[in-house]
């Protein structure tokens, strides 16, 4: 009965320890009412598709959590995507016979630098990252259009082998699904257990402190701008191979749902704060809307407004746990 | 104050005098070119250059009017916007052309230029991309909603052979253009042959790619017996061509809708849609030829209920639109596996 009790103490300690608990609480009430709603939302192909369809954001919202740690945010990386997309859809177009990963790495490349561009303006150049990368948004938007001439790349004339990066599985698993597992693995290790990761939230948490003490400021902005413009670039191949579609208006305005999976999984947005488990259940919850508002057969007029309700309840309901959970933590300090 | 004011005066004064000289002097030198040799000549402002689907619509135009013995001026600035239209428009009047048809690139923003050039006696109409009601004669619609709603639900029930439950995929819940078409696809469907169809649900993709694919997927395992997607946008049937695709719902589930060529050439030779429509751009283009030159002739005036004849494409009438009149182009045009291969690389 004892060790029953001081068991369940230990579970609740470890889950209040656990701060996204209100959001993972939130996520699984809807689903809960989602499957009462349409049985067919916890089905196997539909947690596939909606997890498929998940894995671009959920890439990029590593990156724009890097990005909004360091006190900035990224608004070109819809433009970023497309015109990565555009460039290796062009390119595959040309020589059909690329290898897939070439034309991955062709896209991360161009994605690269772009946000080497990008980062050196705000870092060297000292321009505010809010203009800076709504300025960059516009140049690389255009020259999406530019290296294009006004035209799309349609499916056929992507070859198979391209398309099929997006299809494709190994081990019965979607290679979108990998590829984002494989970048949450490596961050999760970059962030938590290199020196530069923890240079990161030293930057974002105090600038003047982390310069003091002997961090290079210019070079963590440089680098996480560069990071998340590799990201895009990874994702705007992902993105046109998916859809088997390039157009000049990719993606646009495709930032903003990304910082909406950001603020959902708790990364503050003055910088500081924000874990890669976080940032998983903000994506989970953005996929879950826009898998599941479709299958409950609401009225399309409601939609948006239940998508925004949604994410506010989410962040209130979260920020409340939070708070909950700090002041727990504080209350046994004392103690 | 008052100095200001006559500051102003004064500039506006000498600009209005010196654009006055610049078109006396155009006109005079354009009139002795122009009737040279005595034939008429039809202006067409597309709304940009490069644009293959524009391409194909100053052909047809071209078409027309040179079938009809008179010379075709082919026009479009380099940047799609109404201001360099306005000056396209302007450089026309100045040239003293008999007609104009443009495509707008602004409904409004044209109609001082449009209205300069109908105060001279040009004849304006516009086609594809309307122009308000009052910078145009008539107005040359490629999509008859009428037709459009019709000709997708019979193409639906061909391909599920009359009998089962379908869809409709359409762009935002605001968008005119589709409500008008899934308007006419439900009338369409109040016949009694195709009592055996139901409609289930429209659901609207928003034309983003994303919003569109799960859509489709949801309308999938929401509706598992489900036997046809119509999708009237080409955002959407693009999207819901690469979900079936994908799936291997090729034969179980038909698709057709209005697409462009080229997006759906991939998905139209695999067989995952069988047949689509869109508009042919060349029949646009000459149907507004004829319609130009009917204006001239002055056998149309743009009045409800005037008729006149369209080369090939037969008679045509001029019908109401709101506040405007219109001449409808009719059927869209069917793109299959026999054609595609042609058209895939024009736009």
């Amino acid at each position: 009965m004892v060790a029953n009790n001081e068991q369940k103490g230990t579970l609740i300690e470890n889950i209040a320890k656990f701060r996204e608990v209100g959001l993972l609480g939130f996520i699984i009430i809807l689903s809960v009412v989602i499957q009462w709603r349409n049985s067919s939302f916890l089905t196997l192909e539909n947690i596939n598709d909606m997890i498929t369809n998940t894995a671009i954001l959920s890439i990029l919202a590593v990156g724009m959590m890097l990005v909004i740690i360091t006190r900035g945010i990224d608004l070109s990386i819809g433009a970023t995507l497309a015109l990565s997309g555009m460039i290796a859809a062009l390119t595959v177009g040309a020589f059909p016979n690329l290898s897939p990963i070439l034309a991955i790495l062709l896209g991360t490349l161009v994605g690269l630098v772009s946000g080497l561009i990008l980062g050196a303006i705000i870092s060297k150049g000292g321009v505010l990252p809010i203009i800076a990368t709504l300025g960059m948004m516009y140049i690389f938007r255009g020259l999406t259009f530019m290296v294009s001439g006004g035209q799309w790349v349609s499916a056929h004339q992507m070859p198979e082998s391209f398309k099929g990066i997006a299809t494709g599985s190994f081990l019965g698993i979607n290679n979108l699904i990998l590829i984002a597992v494989l970048i949450y693995v490596a961050f999760y290790y970059f962030i938590n257990h290199t020196r530069t990761g923890r240079q990161i939230y030293a930057v974002g948490s105090n600038p003047d402190s982390a310069k003091i003490s002997g961090i290079n400021h210019d070079k963590i902005i440089w680098l996480v701008y560069t990071i998340m413009g590799g990201l895009s670039g990874l994702a705007g191949v992902l993105w046109v191979s998916k859809f088997a579609s390039a157009q000049g208006d990719t993606a646009s305005g495709y930032e903003l749902t990304v910082i909406a999976a950001c603020v959902l999984g708790g990364v503050n947005i003055a910088g500081g704060s924000g874990k890669i488990s976080g940032i998983i259940l903000g994506s989970v919850l953005i996929g879950i809307m826009n898998n599941a508002l479709p299958l409950i057969n609401v009225s399309p007029f409601w939609q948006t407004g239940i998508q925004g309700s949604i994410i506010l309840i989410a962040v209130v309901l979260n920020a409340l746990v939070k708070r909950g959970v700090d002041m727990n933590a504080l209350m046994r300090r004392r103690i | 104050m008052k100095k200001l004011f006559l500051g102003f005066l004064s500039i506006f004064l000498v600009f209005s005098t010196l654009a006055a000289c610049s078109q006396t002097s155009s006109n005079e030198g354009s009139s002795d070119s122009g009737s040279k040799d005595g034939k008429k000549r039809f202006a067409i402002v597309f709304k940009n250059t490069g644009n293959p689907y524009g391409e194909k619509q100053m052909d047809g135009f071209k078409q027309a009017i040179e079938a009809l013995g008179h010379e075709a001026i082919l026009k479009a600035p380099d940047q799609p916007t109404a201001e360099a239209q306005i000056q396209m428009i302007e450089e026309l009047i100045s040239q003293k052309v008999d007609s104009i048809a443009i495509v707008g690139n602004d409904p409004d923003a044209l109609q001082p230029a449009l209205k300069k050039a109908m105060d001279q006696g040009i004849k304006v109409l516009s086609l594809d991309s309307a122009v308000n009601a009052q910078s145009r004669m008539v107005h040359v619609n490629q999509a008859d909603p009428v037709a459009i709603g019709r000709v997708q639900i019979e193409a639906i029930s061909e391909m599920i052979g009359g009998k089962g439950q379908i869809a409709v995929l359409s762009a935002t819940s605001q968008a005119t253009n589709q409500n008008a078409w899934i308007e006419q696809m439900k009338e369409t469907l109040k016949d009694p042959k195709y009592k055996d169809i139901e409609l289930v649900k429209v659901a609207y993709g928003d034309d983003l790619r994303d919003k569109s694919v799960s859509e489709t997927e949801a309308l999938l395992k929401s509706y598992p017996d489900l036997k046809g997607i119509i999708a009237p946008t080409t955002v959407g049937i693009a999207a819901a061509g690469k979900v079936l695709t994908d799936k291997g719902l090729k034969d179980k589930v038909h698709l057709t809708g209005l697409g462009l060529p080229s997006e759906m050439a991939e998905y139209i030779e695999s067989g995952v849609c069988d047949w689509m429509y869109l508009w042919n751009p060349i029949d646009v283009g000459y149907l507004a030829g004829y319609a130009a030159d009917a204006l001239v002739s002055e056998t149309i005036t743009g009045k409800v209920g005037d008729k006149f004849t369209a080369g090939d494409l037969g008679e045509k009438e001029v019908v109401e639109d709101g506040d405007g009149t219109q001449i409808m182009l009719g059927d869209p045009f069917k793109f299959d596996a026999s054609n595609i291969a042609e058209w895939k690389e024009v736009y």
